[in-house]
């Protein structure tokens, strides 16, 4: 078959018709009029009925009847009647399909402007309807945390063991790897610096303290963020798109007490077990680096255990229990609150990252400053 | 419409499993050009895997589907996307995906396989709603819309290649029975404008008497086809009987009567 040009012809008739007549192959891999061109001839023309004319229409697919539906839409707005004649059975049919329904006018809510995402005002509403919004939700888990204690919440201990083996074990891989070499930073850091006094033995009270008040426990709850925090967060979210959620709630169960207490009961266990085993690793982790500096592992153990006491212990381990419940209150919260789509679950399982790391330094540094201040 | 050559889908001698556990053996049948052709059966006897196997989504433990002749299996990646872009799917839940506007739903195919322009792609997607009755829904997510707008916006994108085999994995289901009917309507319109071969999975009996000409039966008990042809005629025999029970809608008859 050859392939004629796609084109379209507007001849006036009598007085007030016009004719529009289509030829060629109006159909992919043709360059077809585009509508506009059309468009302004029919405004210099102004007919009041408009006849098109299929005759020599060649072969024809959505293309064309995009163009026609087009047509139709701007004839229907300025009131020109519009008839056909010859045209294909099957542009017939389809034309009256496409017509059949009124097009939707959208309202103004659904524009979607990244404008006003970045409005300051709005910004901060959301940040303490945020803020609001967590402390309601520590505030549940609270009440079933208490009815846990009585013994009258509807928490499975089994869903408990599964997620302190999900957080726990399954973490000590990466735990390690970030702990040694978080050690071996801190003692680097300290050693450039104590060198110059020729105090390179301090590296060991440098790492010990640095790790168990601050660096083992920030770093395993950075990971943990990262790790269980946006995992309960996709887990809760593509729940509540299956409305599992739901079914929970009609079910007269508490999706607190059961899908957020044994995530959170299973951080609070697990965080400062990794919080003590990262503390070690990192210690290590500094005495390989000491070592490099010609301090010999028995003077590193000894000096480091002149650092070590049990206050320093319970720092790093008090923090591990707040860091812990922040890591899951913003990830089961994301999840909870999530929307019921692909694109909402990924948002929730964002949030939950960015949130938990918010609170963790915002929390660190608040301890830290309470501690200053009552001497520990 | 283009006149295209006459798709025939061949399934041979299929077998499918899940492991060990045989869902369906032994499934030979052809879909002619421009039938409306329903898999139907019980539920769990297969169907839906049937189609995942017929979109390649599933490799059959034995046996072949053959596209026009050619078999999608043996066929290379590159054969297998030129299959795959003549035909129009709408899965079960829709499979609208929920991060793209109804809109951008429809432009990927558009812009992915043709060379159409902005503009021109642009027109062609507002065509697709309107064929579908979603006009002026351009801009809205698939999670603002109901179920039923949702089922037919992944219609839209469906069609948006003009396919020549259009798959339905339950178009209807969870619908109310008028806009079931509607949607079968319009199934039946587009097919009858565009001339395309339609495949659907359904066991709403409605829907298969209002629109198909050719089906297959999967069995569950037997896991494999009791029956195939016209629907309206297998209604009217007396046997296979489960198949007549489930046609006629009856209560379960001796289980000795069953084939």
């Amino acid at each position: 078959m050859n392939s004629p040009q796609p084109e379209y012809t507007l001849a006036r008739e009598a007085s007030g018709t016009s004719t529009l007549s289509f030829s060629g192959n109006w159909a992919q891999g043709h360059s077809t009029a585009s509508f506009s061109g059309l468009q302004s001839e029919l405004q210099s023309s102004r007919p009041e009925r408009l006849t098109i004319d299929g005759t020599s229409l060649g072969a024809w697919d959505s293309i064309f009847m995009a163009f026609l539906l087009r047509c139709h839409d701007y004839c229907h707005t300025e009131g020109i009647a519009l008839e056909n004649r010859n045209m294909p059975a099957g542009v017939v049919k389809l034309l009256a399909v496409a017509t059949a329904v009124q097009p939707f006018q959208p309202g103004s809510d659904n524009q979607h402007s990244w404008l006003s995402n970045i409005n300051l005002g709005q910004l901060l509403g959301k940040v303490t309807r945020n803020m609001r919004e967590s402390l309601s939700f520590t505030g549940e888990v609270t009440i079933a945390l208490s009815r846990l204690i009585r013994g009258k919440a509807n928490t499975r201990f089994t869903d408990f063991w599964s997620f302190c083996w999900q957080a726990g074990p399954n973490a000590f891989a990466i735990i390690t790897l970030t702990s040694i070499l978080v050690g071996m930073i801190l003692g680097y850091l300290g050693a450039v610096q104590l060198k110059q006094f020729g105090a390179e033995i301090y590296v060991a009270n440098l790492v010990v303290i640095g790790m168990l008040r601050e660096m083992g426990v920030l770093m395993t709850a950075v990971v943990m963020a990262g790790r269980t925090g946006a995992a309960y967060a996709a887990q809760l979210g593509t729940m509540q798109t299956n409305e599992e959620i739901d079914a929970i709630t009609t079910m007269g169960i508490s999706p607190i007490e059961f899908l957020v207490l044994p995530r959170m009961l299973a951080l609070i266990v697990i965080m400062p077990l990794l919080t003590i085993y990262a503390d070690l690793l990192g210690i290590v982790g500094g005495g390989i680096v000491a070592g490099g500096l010609g301090v010999s592992p028995i003077q590193y153990m000894v000096q480091g255990e002149s650092a070590l006491s049990f206050t320093q212990i319970s720092v790093g381990l008090i923090k591990a229990l707040v860091f812990a419940v922040l890591i899951a209150v913003a990830g089961c919260r994301a999840g909870i609150n999530s929307g019921r789509s692909s694109a909402a679950v990924g948002r929730a399982a964002t949030n939950a990252v960015v949130t938990a790391i918010v609170y963790l330094i915002v929390a660190d540094a608040a301890i830290n400053i309470i501690f200053q201040h009552l001497g520990i | 419409m283009t006149v295209s050559a006459p798709v025939q889908i061949e399934v041979r001698d299929l077998t499918m499993t899940y492991g060990q556990t045989v869902i369906q053996r032994d499934l030979s049948f052809n879909i002619n050009h421009g039938d409306i052709f329903v898999i139907m059966g019980g539920s769990g006897c297969g169907k839906s895997t049937l189609l995942k196997h017929m979109l390649g989504l599933m490799v059959p433990s034995r046996g072949d589907i053959l596209y026009s002749g050619a078999s999608f299996f043996q066929a290379n990646e590159a054969e297998q996307g030129a299959m795959r872009q003549r035909w129009g799917i709408t899965y079960q839940s829709g499979g609208l995906f929920s991060a793209m506007t109804l809109a951008e739903n429809i432009t990927l195919p558009l812009q992915l396989y043709t060379n159409y322009s902005a503009a021109e792609i642009s027109d062609i997607v507002a065509y697709k709603l309107a064929l579908v009755g979603l006009a002026g829904y351009q801009s809205y997510y698939p999670a603002e819309i109901s179920g039923g707008m949702q089922k037919r916006a992944a219609l839209a994108r469906a069609i948006a290649l003009d396919p020549q085999i259009l798959f339905f994995d339950e178009p209807s289901a969870g619908l109310d029975p008028i806009s079931s009917r509607l949607l079968d309507e319009l199934i039946l319109q587009i097919k009858e404008s565009t001339g395309a071969t339609v495949v659907i999975v359904t066991h709403e009996l409605p829907s298969i008497f209002a629109i198909a000409n050719n089906s297959v039966y999967l069995d569950n008990v037997s896991k494999t086809m009791i029956a195939y042809g016209d629907p309206a005629q297998l209604r009217d025999r007396d046997r296979p009987a489960v198949v007549k029970q489930f046609l006629t809608r009856s209560a379960a008859a001796d289980d000795e009567d069953r084939l």
